[in-house]
C-alpha cells in the first residue's frame, strides 16, 4: 500500500523534476563551458570537449600576471568604484529615507515626489549630459567621474524610507532626551536598527555597480581607468580568435560575484522577491 | 526657536546635499537633454543654435534609426512575454515539488546576477559557426543543420534576445515564486473538496491571483528589453549592432550618434524619443492591465 502510494506520488512529480532539470542545464551550461574553455590552451580550445584532456592554468597566469593585460588594474578599479559608491549609497539613502520617514517639515511631499520621479528616467537619457558635465569639469578618466552618477540611488531612498517608518518614535525621542545630537542619533541609534535592510541594499548596490557597463564605458577612455566589464569588452574585442583568453577574462570578471552570490544567496533571493534588483 | 522649527531645519540640513544631487545629476540633465534636442549642439561646435524640430525630422528620415526602433520593438514584444511565460511555468513547477526548491531557484538566479558583458561573450563563443561553437557542435550530434546565429541578419536578433531571456528568467521566477507562496493553500484545498481538478484550480484561482505580479513584471521586463544595450554592444561585430544593423537597438543608436559621431543633439533627440516610448508603453500596460488585475 505505502509503496504504491509513494510510486504514485513519484510519478506525479517526475515530469516537473525533469523539466526543471532540463532548464537548470540550460542555465548552468554556459558557466561550465566558460570554465572548461578557460582551462584549455590554444591547441585544445577548438575541441568540443567538456573536460579538457590537458587542463592548464596558463590562461589565468596570462590574464592575471602577464604585462600584456591590465586585468589586475581593472579589477582594482571595479573594487574601488563598487565599494565607494556602495558606502555613499548606504549613508545618504538611509539619511534621506530617515528624514522623509521621521521628520515633519514644509515641502516634504514635494521633496518625496521629486526624488521618486527620478526613478522614471532611464540611464540612457542621462549619459550624454553627464558626459558633457564630466568634460566641462575635467572628470573624464577619474574615479569620481565614473562614480558620481551613482552616489545616491532614488530606489534605495524609497526602500530605506519604508524600513525607517517601522522604527518606534519613542526610541529616537529617548535619545534626544539624553542630549544626543541629531546626526549622532542617526548614526548610533537609527542605522544599527535597520542593519538588515542596509545589508540588502549594500549587496544589490555592489552587484549593480560591479556589473554596470554603459556609463563606465563612456566615462573612461584610458585603459588604466576601465572597470572590469569595460576592460573585458575592450580586451575581447581586440583578442580576435583567442577565445581561451576571452573565456578566462570572463571567468575572472565573474568570480567575485559568484563568491558574493554564494555567501549572501539567502539575502539576494529575499531581496529580489521583495523589490527587484535593478534600479 | 520652537522644537518644530528646529526639526524642520535639521531635516533640510540632512536633505541639502542629496537634493543638490537629485537636481544636478538627475532632473537637471534630463531638462538639459530636452532643450538640447532642439539645437544643433555638437562636441566639435563652439556655439549652439536653436533649430526647432529639425533634429527630429532628420531622425525620422534616417533609415538606420527607424530600423533600430523596429529592432527595439521586436526585442520588447517578443522578449518580455517569452520571459514571463517561461518563468511562470518554472515557478509553478517549483511550487509543486516537495524537495530541491531552493537549489533550483539558486541555479535560475545565477545568470541574473553575473555581469552581462561576461555572459554576452560566453554566449558569443557558444554561438560560433562550426567547428568552433558548442551549440553547433550539439546540433551536429543531433543531426540538425548548423545555425548561423550571430552571423545572419535573420537569426542574430533572436539569438541576442534569447540571451536576455536567459538572464532575466531568474528574476521573474523568483518574484513569481514569492507571489505563489503568498496564496493561501486553504483556497485551492477548498476548491478541490468542492470537486475542482488541478487545471481548474490553476485557471480559476492561482492565475487570477498572480495577475498583479504578472502585470508588474510585464512593465519591468518591457522596459528592460526596450533599453537593451550591453548585450547588443558585446555580441555584434565591432559593437556595431550588425550584421547590417539587424540587431541595433535604440540605445546603441544613441550611443553611436553621441560617442562615435559626436552628433550630440541628434543623439539627444533620439533619447527623448526612447524615453517617450518607454513612458507610453508603461502607461498603456498600466491602463490595459488595470481592468483585469483587480478582483
Amino acid at each position: 500500500m505505502g509503496h504504491r502510494n509513494q510510486l504514485q506520488k513519484l510519478a506525479k512529480v517526475l515530469p516537473a523534476y525533469s523539466i526543471l532539470l532540463f532548464f537548470s542545464i540550460i542555465m548552468l551550461f554556459p558557466f561550465v563551458w566558460m570554465l572548461s574553455s578557460s582551462l584549455k590552451d590554444v591547441t585544445q580550445i577548438y575541441q568540443l570537449k567538456l573536460f579538457p584532456e590537458h587542463p592548464t592554468l596558463e590562461n589565468y597566469r596570462y590574464i592575471l600576471f602577464s604585462a600584456n593585460t591590465k586585468f589586475p588594474q581593472w579589477f582594482l578599479n571595479s573594487v574601488i568604484v563598487a565599494i565607494c559608491t556602495t558606502a555613499s549609497v548606504l549613508f545618504f539613502d538611509s539619511l534621506v529615507g530617515y528624514t522623509l520617514a521621521k521628520f515633519r517639515f514644509p515641502g516634504k511631499k514635494i521633496v518625496f515626489f521629486l526624488i521618486i520621479s527620478t526613478l522614471m528616467i532611464p540611464t540612457e537619457m542621462l549619459v550624454i549630459p553627464w558626459y558633457a558635465m564630466a568634460r566641462a569639469l575635467k572628470w573624464v578618466n577619474t574615479y569620481w567621474g565614473i562614480m558620481f552618477p551613482g552616489m545616491i540611488s532614488a530606489f534605495g531612498v524609497f526602500l530605506m524610507r519604508q524600513f525607517m517608518s517601522t522604527i518606534p518614535d519613542d526610541l529616537i525621542d529617548a535619545a534626544r532626551v539624553d542630549g544626543l545630537g541629531e546626526l549622532r542619533i542617526f548614526i548610533t541609534v537609527v542605522m544599527p536598527l535597520v542593519a538588515p535592510a542596509l545589508a540588502t541594499l549594500a549587496i544589490f548596490n555592489f552587484i549593480g555597480n560591479w556589473n554596470a557597463f554603459l556609463w563606465p564605458l563612456i566615462a573612461a577612455s584610458k585603459p588604466r581607468m576601465f572597470t572590469l566589464p569595460v576592460g573585458l569588452a575592450n580586451f575581447s574585442g581586440e583578442a580576435g580568435s583567442d577565445w581561451h583568453y576571452i573565456m578566462t577574462g570572463a571567468a575572472v570578471a565573474m568570480a567575485p560575484l559568484i563568491f558574493v552570490f554564494l555567501v549572501f544567496q539567502k539575502q539576494i533571493v529575499k531581496g529580489i522577491a521583495m523589490t527587484g534588483l535593478k534600479g | 526657536m520652537t522644537l518644530a522649527t528646529k526639526k524642520a531645519l535639521t531635516a533640510y540640513l540632512f536633505l541639502a546635499l542629496p537634493l543638490v544631487f537629485f537636481l544636478c545629476v538627475r532632473l537637471g540633465p534630463m531638462v538639459y537633454m530636452l532643450v538640447m534636442s532642439f539645437t544643433d549642439w555638437g562636441l566639435l561646435r563652439k556655439t549652439v543654435k536653436f533649430i526647432s524640430f529639425e533634429n527630429y525630422k532628420i531622425l525620422f528620415s534616417d533609415p538606420v534609426f527607424l530600423q533600430a526602433l523596429g529592432n527595439t520593438f521586436r526585442y520588447a514584444v517578443f522578449g518580455a512575454p517569452i520571459v514571463i511565460i517561461l518563468s511562470l511555468l518554472i515557478a509553478l513547477l517549483l511550487d509543486s515539488i516537495p524537495k530541491g526548491k531552493g537549489l533550483f531557484r539558486l541555479i535560475y538566479v545565477l545568470p541574473y546576477i553575473t555581469p552581462v558583458v561576461a555572459v554576452s561573450w560566453v554566449w558569443r563563443w557558444m554561438y560560433q559557426p562550426p567547428p568552433l561553437g558548442i551549440i553547433n557542435g550539439i546540433l551536429g550530434i543531433l543531426g540538425l543543420p548548423a545555425g548561423e546565429f550571430l552571423n545572419s541578419p535573420k537569426q542574430a536578433l533572436p539569438s541576442i534576445l534569447a540571451v536576455n531571456v536567459w538572464v532575466e528568467m531568474g528574476y521573474c521566477t523568483t518574484i513569481f515564486l514569492a507571489g505563489l507562496q503568498t496564496i493561501p493553500k486553504e483556497m485551492s484545498e477548498a476548491a478541490k473538496i468542492d470537486g475542482a481538478n488541478d487545471r481548474q484550480v490553476l485557471r480559476r484561482i492561482t492565475l487570477p491571483l498572480l495577475m498583479p505580479i504578472t502585470f508588474f513584471l510585464m512593465v519591468m521586463e518591457g522596459i528592460q528589453f526596450l533599453r537593451i544595450f550591453t548585450q547588443v554592444y558585446n555580441m555584434s561585430m565591432q559593437a556595431m549592432g550588425g550584421p547590417l544593423n539587424s540587431t541595433k537597438s535604440a540605445a546603441l543608436y544613441i550611443y553611436q550618434k553621441a560617442f562615435t559621431n559626436f552628433e550630440m543633439a541628434r543623439a539627444a533627440s533620439a533619447s527623448v524619443v526612447l524615453f517617450l516610448i518607454i513612458m507610453i508603453v508603461t502607461i498603456l500596460q498600466v491602463r490595459f492591465f488595470d481592468k483585469r488585475v483587480n478582483y
